[in-house]
């Protein structure tokens, strides 16, 4: 039921604040989702996608950390 | 897929396992809310991966799952009434009430339609003008926000013939429910990434502190999964209980602001029931006073909401992390997914069917201490 997807904002139709609406790439299938919860979402952010919302632009810098947390956590012998 | 690949690595997922067994000194049992991890973790066998005494509880986040049955059966007699087209996200649809499943009224002549997003429900009701057309508003706050925003739009385009009946539930106080229980065994959350991409985690904070226990926003693929699992039992071996972020690629703190906003516009708290579990304060939606007009139980009127009636399906206890699926004596057999007895059965979030469709060859001899090997 929470499922949500993230894809990437391929370009934004309109700018009224409830009907605000982009069109996102799920790696090649392309759908409609509706903006007005991410009115900063941007052409080429990745958003997470639920029910024909995007619920919230995914942030890289953060996603990068999380990759990266392993690494520093493992003593060093193991890496 | 961008975003999600990077989470699905088996070779991290085995470091992660690894890392996870070097912190471990003493059993601890944790606790995954969302179903949707729940599905994720018995798919692709996150526990057992786990070290020996580290216990994973499927918690009650299935929607689908913990809708009332006297929900259900209201949804079927308003989807009986002339001129109605019932609109429903696709999960709901065979779930049993008391009186059959959504599908089995389509099947008896009803106009029912299964829908992808609520905005769907919006755009049927704008094209058949002279139909009633209802949504079946459930889930948790991570939909909540699409339900509000149909309400938004159909009162922008001055629709009357657009209404919804309101089964939406919150996770904060399912949590407080579970953990003010004299059975409760759970000493750490995995709390549930969607629902926080909305609300923030700050909810979560004096919970944390009030009953001493670690919670741990989590995503949803396996390597998120372990992280969360370890972050969680290190909190616990160092006998810290705070809330952490393991999933701040969608998280923030605070939340979506516009989505807490839209909600507290269109929706009120109210007591709710969940389905097996009993009523809890404070744990779901109506619609807000201004917006009573799209309440569907108002508009069409007569529709009694009859309370829980489980039958043999022991699902309540199963929501709740007392009991696992092998300890119902109808799964599998008098219960499967074609012919389920029980929403854990239906929905592909729900307990029941996960072990059912992952590990059904050795569910008959898995009793609770014994699941994770
Ligand atoms: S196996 Fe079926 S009857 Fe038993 S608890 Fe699960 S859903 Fe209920």
């Amino acid at each position: 039921m929470c499922l949500a997807i993230p894809g990437q904002v391929l370009d934004i139709e309109g700018d009224d604040p409830l009907t605000r609406t982009g069109r996102v790439s799920f790696a090649g299938i392309v759908k409609r989702a509706n903006l007005a919860y991410t009115p900063e979402a941007r052409t080429g952010d990745y958003v997470l996608v639920h029910a024909g919302f995007a619920l919230t632009v995914l942030d890289e810098q953060e996603a990068l950390k999380t990759l990266a947390y392993l690494a520093e956590y493992e003593p060093e012998d193991l890496n | 897929m961008k975003h999600l690949d990077e989470y699905r690595d088996p070779a991290t997922a085995h470091r992660y396992a690894d890392a996870i067994a070097r912190v471990t000194t003493r059993p601890w049992t944790l606790m995954e809310i969302c179903g949707g991890q729940t599905h994720s973790i018995v798919r692709h066998g996150i526990d057992l991966m786990l070290p020996e005494g580290i216990t994973l509880l499927h918690g009650p986040g299935c929607p689908v799952c913990v809708t009332p049955s006297g929900v259900i059966d209201a949804a079927i007699a308003i989807s009986g009434r002339p001129g109605v087209i019932f609109c429903s996200f696709g999960d709901m649809l065979r779930v049993p009430g008391g009186a059959g499943s959504l599908l089995s009224a389509k099947a008896r002549g009803a106009d029912v339609r299964m829908v992808y997003s609520p905005l769907d429900a919006v755009a049927i009701a704008r094209d058949n003008p002279d139909r009633q057309v209802v949504f079946f508003a459930i889930g948790f706050e991570t939909t909540a926000p699409t339900t509000a925003m149909a309400v938004l739009q159909a009162e922008r385009e001055g629709l009357t013939n657009f209404s919804m009946l309101v089964s939406h539930v919150l996770v904060p106080p399912a949590i407080e429910g579970l953990l003010s229980d004299p059975d409760n065994t759970v000493q750490g959350f995995l709390a549930a990434g969607h629902v926080c991409t909305v609300m923030g985690f700050w909810e979560y904070e004096p919970i944390a502190e009030r009953f001493g226990i670690p919670i741990v926003v989590t995503g949803f693929e396996p390597v998120d999964l372990l992280q969360g699992i370890l972050l969680c039992i290190k909190q616990l071996e160092e006998g810290r209980a705070e809330v952490e972020n393991q999933y701040s690629r969608s998280v923030r703190r605070a939340g979506n602001e516009v989505a807490q906003l839209t909600l507290a516009r269109v929706f009120a708290v109210q007591q709710q029931g969940w389905r097996g579990i009993g009523e809890i304060p404070a744990s779901g939606l109506r619609l807000a006073p201004a917006y009573e007009r799209f309440d569907a139980l108002a508009r069409f009127g007569g529709i009694e909401v009859a309370p829980d009636d489980p039958g043999e399906c022991i699902s309540g206890e199963i929501l709740r992390g007392l009991k696992r699926p092998a300890d119902c004596p109808a799964f599998g057999t008098r219960c499967t997914p074609e012919h389920p007895l029980g929403a854990t059965m239906v929905s592909s979030e729900g307990t029941c069917a996960a072990y059912y469709r992952y590990r059904r060859s050795e569910a008959g001899s898995a009793p609770v201490a014994e699941a994770t090997p």
